[in-house]
């Protein structure tokens, strides 16, 4: 199979995939407890402003008829409005998941800026100190709350060194891309430690390998060996892995975004759960997992690229 | 014999196992002629790979290296990283078992060319995409312009190890390490590619020196072999003297074990037993405990490669009564 058939294989594949994220999200409001109808209203509501609201949102409608009306809804872009903020959901969507997606692609560059080197450092140094000190240091990251490890980050480098904000999304892109660094950071380190491990692990499995010994026997330079013959091959399973993790990292930005006061779509989701804003809820449900599907297809196209066994 | 193009004198490879360093190759000395096809013979572990990998340095790290591998004047082993990069692949190239696993899995074949091309010659890159093609079109494989842009998957194993000749013949070298390049293909094939190494040895006027276990393959291919047991060379000489009259007891076995057409029917023999490990090579002959000449000198004292007959060397306490018994089988 050649690449375009490959992508055309793989876009396919992702009609069956968002239909049933429509059905989840749908099903999923559906089945929470409480009907949304008093919550909306509140505890004391009267049966007949029920009513109106039940119509009103079609609450009363058999499901089927329901999920219907949800699902061209959705495709025109229409998600219904917040039942809390009296807003477009589609609009709040657009104003907060800007920020939760640039928060998770910093966290990402991150992450693959410092496992990248530091796996091919403690690969090559393989059981000397500076791969024990990597892989200490890592260990250590891995293993403390992302919370306590964002107060720690807020505390030192914020408020004590005055060097970054300790919150808020500021104002204009430069601005909020300098708020948002240190949540990046406190993001990223959990996600470079498990990028590393294991791109350590694949980098010691490839760097002995037959084609490895056969491109040095070709008299090509160490560092186009590395990056060409071992890099490449050796990223074929981390790149799985940080596709796999993307979603990993949306739940870590919901996290990180409440410590640093950021108004992202987490701390919109964590407002709209406990204020029962089942429109919002469903939106934002409907866009992460739309967003995490295409970076899982984006994922694999980069696996395609790299091993072109894949796609074939 | 003219002055060898390479001489080798006490290489020596060490590897730590295990907490404690193991010899897998152990003072080996030959030299390879102008035009020369030498032969390296032995089972698996035998130290025959270590040995030609040792020569261009492309053990893993850790593994340390002694010994003198003079290459044109100047000791491959002793040579600084800079220089030995212009003989890898330049002068000397190598060609492995497994085309497999020896060729890039996730680059095209005309990238694993090139880069070669690109590292040692000063063409363009018209030029080397000119030369790349040129290269498959030498080992033979056809439709050479549309399988540039192949990757190793899409051949088959015939055509993979040609590839992988082309690739080593890039910067057209003066001397082929070949590690076993036959031994994962099917017997035809096997046949295809001696001859296609033959061939080029001859076109190209390279040296080559064929690792194999395989004694047939020596026979039909080498001039001179060396014999190698536990790191060490056991028997040295021509090819027609060794297999007519071999010297050491172990080289014997070994002829002893391959079928023959065209002479009457005779059992094969197997030589008794396994080769020893690397950590546990017995003292005196290596190959005392497997073998049916041993005495006690061969328990204990470590038999000297020394000449035989002229040009014909072997290590080994019996090497008359070897001879004899060979004459008599």
């Amino acid at each position: 199979m050649s690449t375009p058939e490959y992508l055309a294989r793989r876009l396919l594949q992702l009609v069956p995939t968002l239909i049933a994220i429509l059905v989840v999200v749908f099903a999923l409001v559906r089945l929470l407890p409480g009907d949304p109808a008093s919550a909306i209203l509140g505890d004391r509501a009267l049966d007949a402003d029920v009513e109106r609201i039940n119509r009103e949102y079609g609450f009363d409608r058999p499901i089927p008829v329901q999920f219907g009306i949800f699902v061209r809804q959705v495709l025109t872009g229409d998600l219904g409005d917040s039942t809390s903020l009296k807003v477009p959901v589609a609009q709040l969507i657009a104003e907060r998941l800007p920020i939760t997606m640039l928060l998770t692609l910093m966290a990402a560059l991150i992450s693959v800026a410092l496992a990248v080197p530091l796996a091919f450092v403690a690969a090559l140094c393989r059981d000397r100190l500076a791969d024990g000190m990597i892989r200490g240091a890592f260990q250590v990251g891995l293993s403390m709350p992302v919370f306590y490890l964002g107060l720690i980050l807020l505390t030192v480098f914020g408020a004590r060194l005055g060097w970054f904000p300790v919150g808020g999304d500021g104002d204009g892109l430069l601005d909020l891309l300098y708020h948002l660094v240190l949540p990046a950071i406190t993001l990223a380190l959990s996600l470079a430690a498990v990028l590393m491990r294991n791109l350590r692990a694949a980098i010691i499995d490839v760097v002995d390998a037959d084609y490895v010994t056969f491109a040095r026997s070709k008299g090509l330079r160490g560092s186009l060996v590395l990056l060409r013959h071992v890099l490449r091959n050796a990223l074929i399973s981390t790149v799985a892995l940080f596709g796999l993790s993307i979603g990993t990292l949306l739940g870590g930005a919901v996290v990180t975004e409440t410590v640093f006061a950021i108004p992202g779509a987490g701390r919109l989701m964590v407002d709209s759960i406990t204020g029962r804003d089942y429109p919002v809820v469903q939106g934002l449900t409907l866009a992460l997992a739309v967003l995490v599907s295409l970076t899982f297809l984006l994922t694999d196209l980069l696996q395609a690229w790299l091993d072109p066994r894949i796609a074939r | 014999m003219s002055a060898p193009l390479l001489s080798v004198r006490g290489l020596t490879a060490r590897f730590r196992a295990g907490g404690r360093e193991v010899t897998a190759v152990d003072d080996v000395s030959f030299d390879v002629g102008e035009g020369e096809v030498l032969g390296l013979v032995g089972e698996s572990g035998s130290g025959k790979s270590v040995t030609l990998r040792s020569l261009l340095r492309l053990l893993p790290s850790g593994a340390r290296v002694e010994g003198q591998a003079l290459w044109q004047g100047r000791d491959l082993v002793a040579m600084p990283d800079a220089r030995l990069r212009r003989v890898r692949g330049g002068a000397i190239s190598m060609i492995f078992q497994e085309p497999m696993t020896a060729l890039n899995p996730v680059l095209p074949v005309r990238v694993q060319i090139e880069e070669s091309l690109r590292a040692h010659t000063a063409l363009d890159r018209a030029g080397r995409r000119a030369r790349a093609r040129e290269l498959l079109d030498l080992v033979g494989i056809p439709d050479a312009a549309r399988r540039l842009d192949e990757y190793p998957h899409q051949f088959s194993g015939g055509m993979r190890q040609r590839a992988m000749i082309a690739i080593a013949l890039a910067s057209e070298p003066r001397l082929l390490l070949a590690d076993e390049p036959t031994t994962a293909l099917d017997v035809t094939i096997q046949d295809q590619i001696l001859k296609l190494i033959l061939d080029l040895k001859d076109r190209l006027g390279m040296s080559v020196v064929l690792v194999t276990h395989d004694l047939g393959v020596v026979a039909e291919t080498c001039s001179r072999m060396a014999v190698m047991y536990a790191g060490r060379i056991v028997e040295q000489g021509g090819v027609r003297e060794v297999f007519a009259s071999p010297r050491h007891a172990y080289t014997l076995g070994l002829l002893g074990s391959v079928p023959r057409a065209g002479t009457e029917r005779s059992a094969l023999r197997s030589i008794e037993g396994t080769p020893p490990g690397l950590a546990a090579i017995p003292p005196g002959c290596a190959f005392n405990p497997r073998c049916a000449f041993a005495t006690t000198v061969c328990r204990e004292v470590r038999p000297d490669l020394s000449p035989r007959t002229p040009g014909h060397l072997a290590a080994c306490h019996h090497s008359d009564r070897v001879a004899q018994a060979s004459l008599a089988a």
